[in-house]
């Protein structure tokens, strides 16, 4: 039983575990924190929608080895890089989703909040916002999913995080040590994508 | 100043709510409205009617300053509209439009009390208000105050739409068909209702409708609207002589019962 790779890479997992939650909730909160606010606005400059959104989404094809490489000559190598690789990724389900969350606001309710003499800005807080953060968030969820699959390649520019056991199980041909990473890391995206998607259908506004 | 909402008058010195001076717009190369001149008394109720696409919302809309003419001036209590503080125009005049505009995340309650607490008003008066204006369009605030907009019938969302309109007492009040999803029935009630209710009031109410029977029942005055232009403007007695080709078509619709 103590051979069952779960157990006997235990505390090694636990550890990478945690390296790989950290890389992935800072990226996350940095692409909600700039993404956000980027996808809000957005629906306000219209004539910023096509450029930023096209942004986006090339960031979103690059090869994920290759944009790790390419962020070591600008700052290195270590969780930094990780990070902002991460951080990048995340930005086109999250500003995609909070414009078109936004926009797709029913028309009638925004006129109707419009016609009443509400501000712009009390229209957005009291109204676009909380009709559209469901929508929000299964940008924030698909992003998340993304992120921790995409961590795991972070291994390779010494990030750390559970791609640690995969790169290594490669090397030494171990399935064992290729899944002491892989399960762990999946079963990280399935409980976010529960719990996240948990939290959309509580926000989730009938109508 | 006049005495806003002091009922009707009989005389014709009665003040003037809005009013139209030679007001025209065009949006994107389109001329959407042209030729508007018209006054508005204060506690009549001013039906605009016509087609689809005849210009009556388009018209509205410049009242509360969602659209603002090319031409001419529009005038709120003799100000024109580019001169009043915009959120004040529009928290001057209860706005309700065709399939009400409630807010889904907000409860009956919240709903009404928007503009009053947009206004500034205490909790406490807010809460005051919302109860009095629920019982005035005849839904118990005790029943129907923590219910969302979803777990009510159309009807009683309208009645919800008429009494988030009349929220911080506005003198004027828009209503853009706020009635036009509703069945006949329920639509004859709330229109009986809202009747009653402008006339104890003594609202200055625009009202736009492409429903000649609604028109006829509510209207003190009606105008016309074809392409952008007013075609006719008087009282619903006058209009159902008008030579006009439009206000005989609309008269047309007007179908008789059959007999036995």
């Amino acid at each position: 039983m103590s051979d069952f790779f779960l157990i006997r890479y235990g505390p090694e997992i636990l550890q990478r575990m945690g390296e790989h939650l950290l890389l992935v909730g800072v990226a996350i909160a940095i692409a909600i924190g700039v993404g956000i606010p980027l996808g809000v606005l957005i629906t306000r400059q219209t004539a910023l929608c096509q450029p930023i959104l096209a942004i986006a989404n090339i960031l979103q094809t690059v090869p994920s080895l290759a944009m790790f490489g390419l962020l070591i000559p600008l700052v290195g190598i270590g969780p930094v890089p990780a990070i902002i690789a991460l951080t990048l990724y995340s930005f086109l389900p999250i500003i995609r989703n909070t414009y078109t969350g936004i926009t797709g606001v029913d028309a009638a309710v925004r006129q109707a909040g419009e016609g009443m003499g509400m501000t712009d800005w009390q229209l957005l807080v009291q109204v676009e916002f909380p009709l559209a953060l469901s929508v929000i968030l299964a940008g924030v969820r698909v992003a998340t999913v993304i992120a921790v699959g995409i961590a795991t390649i972070a291994a390779a520019i010494g990030a750390g995080g559970l791609g640690v056991f995969i790169f290594r199980g490669i090397a030494v041909v171990n399935n064992d040590l290729i899944l002491a990473g892989a399960v762990p890391a999946a079963a990280i995206a399935l409980l976010a994508d529960y719990g996240i998607g948990w939290l959309e259908s509580r926000f989730a506004v009938k109508r | 100043m006049p005495l806003w909402g002091k009922g009707m008058g009989q005389g014709q010195d009665r003040a003037i709510a809005v009013e139209f001076q030679a007001v025209g717009l065009q949006l994107g190369g389109q001329t959407l409205l042209s030729d508007l001149n018209f006054q508005i008394l204060a506690g009549e109720c001013l039906v605009l009617l016509g087609r689809s696409g005849s210009g009556k919302t388009t018209t509205m809309k410049l009242i509360n300053r969602l659209l603002t003419p090319t031409q001419g001036t529009v005038r709120v209590e003799g100000k024109s509209t580019l001169d009043w503080a915009l959120m004040q125009l529009r928290r001057h005049m209860g706005y309700a439009i065709q399939e009400t505009g409630l807010f889904p995340h907000f409860t009956i309650a919240q709903n009404v009390g928007i503009v009053p607490r947009l206004q500034g008003w205490k909790p406490l008066q807010v809460k005051a208000r919302v109860h009095e204006l629920l019982h005035l369009v005849g839904l118990d605030p005790a029943q129907f105050g923590d219910r969302y907009p979803h777990q009510l019938s159309g009807g009683q969302r309208q009645r919800v739409g008429v009494a988030r309109a009349l929220g911080a007492d506005p003198p004027i009040l828009l209503m853009d068909e706020p009635f036009g999803a509703l069945d006949p029935v329920t639509r004859l009630e709330l229109q009986q209702e809202f009747r009653r209710l402008q006339r104890d009031l003594g609202k200055t109410v625009i009202f736009v409708t492409h429903d000649i029977q609604e028109a006829f029942l509510l209207a003190s005055r009606i105008g016309l609207m074809q392409t952008g232009k007013l075609v006719f403007l008087g009282t619903p007695a006058a209009f159902a002589q008008c030579p006009e080709p439009e206000a005989q078509q609309f008269l047309q619709t007007l179908t008789a019962v059959p007999t036995v």
